[in-house]
């Protein structure tokens, strides 16, 4: 009885050492690598390179493009999305179920792909400018720019700011509102005093989350931005800029951009500190049906601005049926687009599914035992370790490409242009986040059951895969489709990291869109598209939930 | 200020599912009146339509004289306490109750002043700066109270609000809201399925089935004298025995199993006949006799020693149980098995027609007769 004790303490230990040295190898090491880059001129210790970017305008201009047109983007997805979100769960929505979906879709597609789809529209030769332009002689104002980035990242990025909210809201209970509409307080006023304030820690989360991917979105900018330099494309071209084994510029920059998104972070946490309250309901907000004017202004603002964020999506697909030739489009429908996806990189389709689903099996089994170091095995080691994890949330994800590229290429080990690499990379990216909401839902699991199980004479590892686990799953369900989504619809990183033998069909879709060849990347996209509708219908399905919260 | 309730003809719908249908209430000025009832009586329906958090389908509801049907909750002027009570979270506890001080614009002085002297009269002063999570739950029950007097409501709107605490402060917060309610003498409305509790404060109590109103009546008339079976074995506990009534030379006799004859004193003029009844015996209106007497005759199955009281379980000779309840003696509890005889208090116990619905015994009050259309 003893020695089987001790015995599973040694595996827990010996897990926990071997994810450390896995953080070590393909995190530390890397960062540790793009500082000591980025500090090196010519072989020797200099702030050479960092002062060569404070001193050009040109770089130091692309921060402040970056914090502004994010910062405007933010609180617009914002404006946009609370009182949506907040309609969704008060009223009776018509069709709220395809709305949701719809929502759903929206917020996991890739931005560029929006980006490039609005070109397509609002471009200098895009559909909706030409047909205005032959109809009233006007001439749209131009989409490339900030305007552009700041139309695409809005659109794109008020779902998530509704998808969260609306997580929040249905935690208020309804009595809630009902004390407060006896007090005097309702309607309008109450969604002020009331209805936001109680969402406040769910709004500066998603208020930071939004930033955070406004500011690290490469796509959009590259593709809509033009002359608008954003932080992101300064990166990527930085790294692309310099040959051979001299990156330390390119580094440099990197550590700039993870310094800004720690100062965000840090300040994101003081900000949340000063709400500490917590929400249970027992009875949900019951939805009301509206009538009149009032329900025909809701109904008309949920799905127009959802059908404004669909748009482009929409466009892409029809586009993929279009009759091409090169890069230009011909009346009529064909499936030639298609035909040539399928011939042409043939390896992006298999790639995405296994690149996906390797790094999707390893995000989940590492955050499983993660989460349970870290909530049931609280030590240094795995203080340590949730330490670690933490870490990738706040670093901009081409600096994430750059660093694995920089520390893979040569040496001790050589991982650049495999598969590998990509994978390690996503897995990466997508961790901290698994980990946080298996940490939370395994905080829900009371350590009694466990306990029951060791007591009626299971192992402690068998009572935590074989009870705590599967207690777990719904949890972790709902956090891996996340993850797969954003898996298959990563750009920043894979960008970076990619070659013809680890393309996958978002790297496809770009490749193509920056070719021109706008036909063959709306293919792509739309297999993309199918792809993600699929798994979400499949989350559905075998969840049972007609909602999805993260 | 405090105001009485009127309610005539009140009707609730769900869709084309009824559930309350001419309901009438009057609530006197000051009162403390109860809703009582099993779950899904339609007693909290009927407090939320008081609210203005449920729609009502038809009747009328004054405050006073002001119909409130079509005014908007927040105009009513109604202090509520929730069943989990709806503190805001996000709040201190002196934030929560200020908070509808607030929405009415008072001088700054006077939200705090108030606000202060409710902290104070539900003894939570030294919490003020507390955030609600971090109260227990007889506390965050005072705030809720404290948050819903500060505003000096006409009518106070208690739903289910003890039902989320222990036994012990169960017992303890009802006297408290019993002393507030005396204290600032306001008409209040409390829904409530606990009879014990509903006993313990109300000044009359509404008992309600299926969604109508059963009886209205203060506790002892409620207890003593129901006008139903419902309301006989909802209030209090009491053993339920089929009989009859049987007339003999001009007067009544109850006829219980194993033809045990007592006869009746009080039975109402229009009910002096021959028919089978059913008899509501409270456990303490049955009394054990000495051996040697006669009486009805029961086998005693069990016996529980409570201190003041012992709870004897018995059976009749026709299978039938019963309890009994005796003020405990110093000498020994009866001992399972044995044969005793009882004697029923004949003033005391009640007895209905054979569907339960109608108390066949003089003295009964049902406030809400009045509304009873011919």
């Amino acid at each position: 009885m003893k020695d089987l004790k001790n015995r599973n303490i040694d595996i827990w230990k010996a897990v926990s050492a071997l994810i450390l040295v896995a953080y070590a190898i393909f995190l530390l090491y890397p960062l540790i690598k793009l500082l000591y880059q980025s500090v090196l001129v010519d072989g020797s210790f200099s702030l050479g390179n960092f002062t060569a970017f404070f001193s050009q305008r040109y770089y130091t201009k692309s921060i402040s493009n970056s914090l502004k047109v994010s910062t405007l983007a933010t609180a617009i997805t914002l404006i946009i999305g609370i009182p949506m979100a907040y309609f969704y769960q008060m009223y009776e929505i018509k069709g709220k179920t395809l709305l949701q979906i719809l929502i759903i879709l929206c917020s996991m597609s890739a931005p560029f792909i929006g980006a490039y789809s609005w070109i397509m529209l609002l471009g200098r030769m895009g559909t909706i400018t030409v047909f205005i332009k032959n109809l009233t002689g006007i001439q749209l104002p131009s989409i490339y720019g900030f305007n552009g980035i700041l139309l695409v990242l809005s659109l794109q990025l008020f779902p998530l700011a509704f998808l969260y909210v609306s997580g929040a809201l249905k935690n208020i209970d309804n009595s809630l509102l009902e004390a407060s509409e006896n007090m005097g307080c309702s309607g309008v006023k109450r969604f002020f005093k009331v209805v936001i304030p109680l969402c406040m820690p769910t709004i500066i989360a998603a208020t930071l989350m939004i930033f955070m991917r406004a500011f690290a979105d490469f796509g959009t900018p590259l593709l809509i931005g033009e002359g608008y330099q954003t932080f992101p494309v300064v990166i990527y071209n930085a790294y692309f800029a310099e040959t051979g084994s001299n990156h330390g510029f390119g580094a440099a920059v990197s550590v700039i951009g993870i310094l800004i998104t720690a100062v965000i972070f840090m300040l994101q946490q003081y900000v949340n500190g000063k709400f500490t309250f917590t929400m249970n309901a027992m009875h949900s907000i019951e939805r009301k049906t509206p009538h009149g004017l009032k329900a025909f202004l809701i109904n008309f603002y949920c799905w127009f601005m959802v059908g404004l964020a669909f748009l482009p999506q929409a466009y892409v697909i029809y586009t993929s049926f279009l009759k091409t030739s090169g890069v230009l489009f011909l009346k009529g429908f064909s499936l030639d687009s298609y035909r040539y996806a399928f011939t042409h990189l043939k390896k992006a389709i298999p790639n995405t599914f296994t690149i996906g689903l390797t790094a999707l099996a390893i995000v989940i089994v590492l955050a499983i035992l993660i989460a349970y170091l870290v909530v049931r095995r609280n030590n240094i080691a795995n203080k340590a370790i949730d330490t670690l994890s933490m870490i990738p949330y706040i670093i901009p994800g081409s600096v994430v490409g750059i660093a694995l590229a920089m520390s893979f290429s040569s040496g001790w080990l050589v991982l650049t242009g495999t598969v590998t690499i990509m994978i390690v990379a996503l897995v990466i990216r997508r961790i901290p986040y698994t980990i946080r909401s298996s940490v939370a839902t395994l905080q829900q699991i009371p350590m009694s059951i466990e306990e029951a199980a060791i007591s009626l004479g299971s192992s402690k590892l068998k009572a935590f895969f074989t009870i705590t686990v599967p207690m777990m799953a719904n949890g972790i369900l709902s956090g891996a489709i996340m993850s797969w989504v954003t898996i298959i619809t990563e750009l920043s990183t894979a960008i970076i990291l990619y070659n013809l033998n680890s393309v996958t069909l978002t790297i496809a879709t770009y490749t193509y869109v920056s070719r021109g060849n706008y036909g063959v990347a709306a293919a792509y996209a739309t297999i993309l598209t199918v792809a993600t509708t699929i798994s979400l219908l499949l989350y559905m399905k075998v969840t049972g939930s007609k909602e999805i919260s993260f | 200020m405090s105001v009485n309730i009127k309610i005539r003809d009140a009707v609730k719908k769900y869709g084309d599912n009824t559930i309350i249908s001419d309901l009438s209430l009057d609530v006197k000025e000051g009162e403390f009146f109860i809703l009582l009832g099993p779950s899904g009586c339609g007693k909290t329906t009927l407090l939320r339509m008081i609210a203005g958090f449920n729609s009502i389908e038809g009747g009328d509801f004054y405050f006073g004289d002001t119909r409130i049907n079509d005014m908007d909750p927040a105009k009513r002027n109604i202090g509520m306490v929730f069943q989990n009570y709806a503190i805001f979270p996000n709040m201190t506890v002196e934030k929560n109750v200020a908070f509808g001080l607030k929405n009415r614009k008072l001088p700054k002085e006077e939200i705090k002043a108030k606000t202060d002297q409710f902290l104070k009269l539900m003894k939570i002063e030294e919490y003020g700066d507390r955030m609600p999570e971090r109260l227990s739950g007889g506390q965050q029950q005072r705030v809720a109270l404290a948050r819903a007097l500060a505003i000096t409501p006409d009518v106070l709107l208690m739903d289910e609000p003890l039902s989320n605490l222990d036994a012990k402060l169960r017992v303890e917060m009802r006297t408290v809201i019993k002393e507030i309610q005396n204290s600032v003498g306001i008409t209040c409305v409390y829904v409530t399925h606990d009879q014990e509790e509903a006993m313990a404060i109300a000044d009359r109590i509404a008992v309600m089935n299926g969604g109508e109103i059963q009886q209205i009546g203060t506790p002892k008339i409620l207890y003593q004298r129901p006008t139903n079976l419902f309301v006989a074995t909802f209030i209090g506990r009491t053993n339920v025995i089929e009989g009859s009534l049987e007339m003999k030379d001009g007067e009544p006799y109850l006829v219980l199993p194993g033809d045990y004859k007592v006869k009746l004193e009080k039975v109402r003029e229009d009910e002096k006949h021959d028919q089978k009844v059913v008899a509501s015996i409270r456990p303490e209106e049955l009394v054990v006799e000495p051996e040697g007497k006669d009486g009805l005759k029961a086998i005693v199955d069990d016996a529980v020693f409570l201190g003041l009281n012992t709870h004897y379980f018995v059976h009749f000779l026709t299978g039938e149980k019963a309890e009994i309840i005796q003020e405990s003696q110093i000498d020994s509890i009866i001992e399972k098995g044995t044969e005793v005889n009882l004697r029923v208090k004949t003033e005391k116990i009640n007895v209905f027609i054979e569907d339960g619905s109608k108390n066949i015994i003089e003295g009964v009050v049902n406030d809400y007769d009045v509304y009873k259309k011919a």
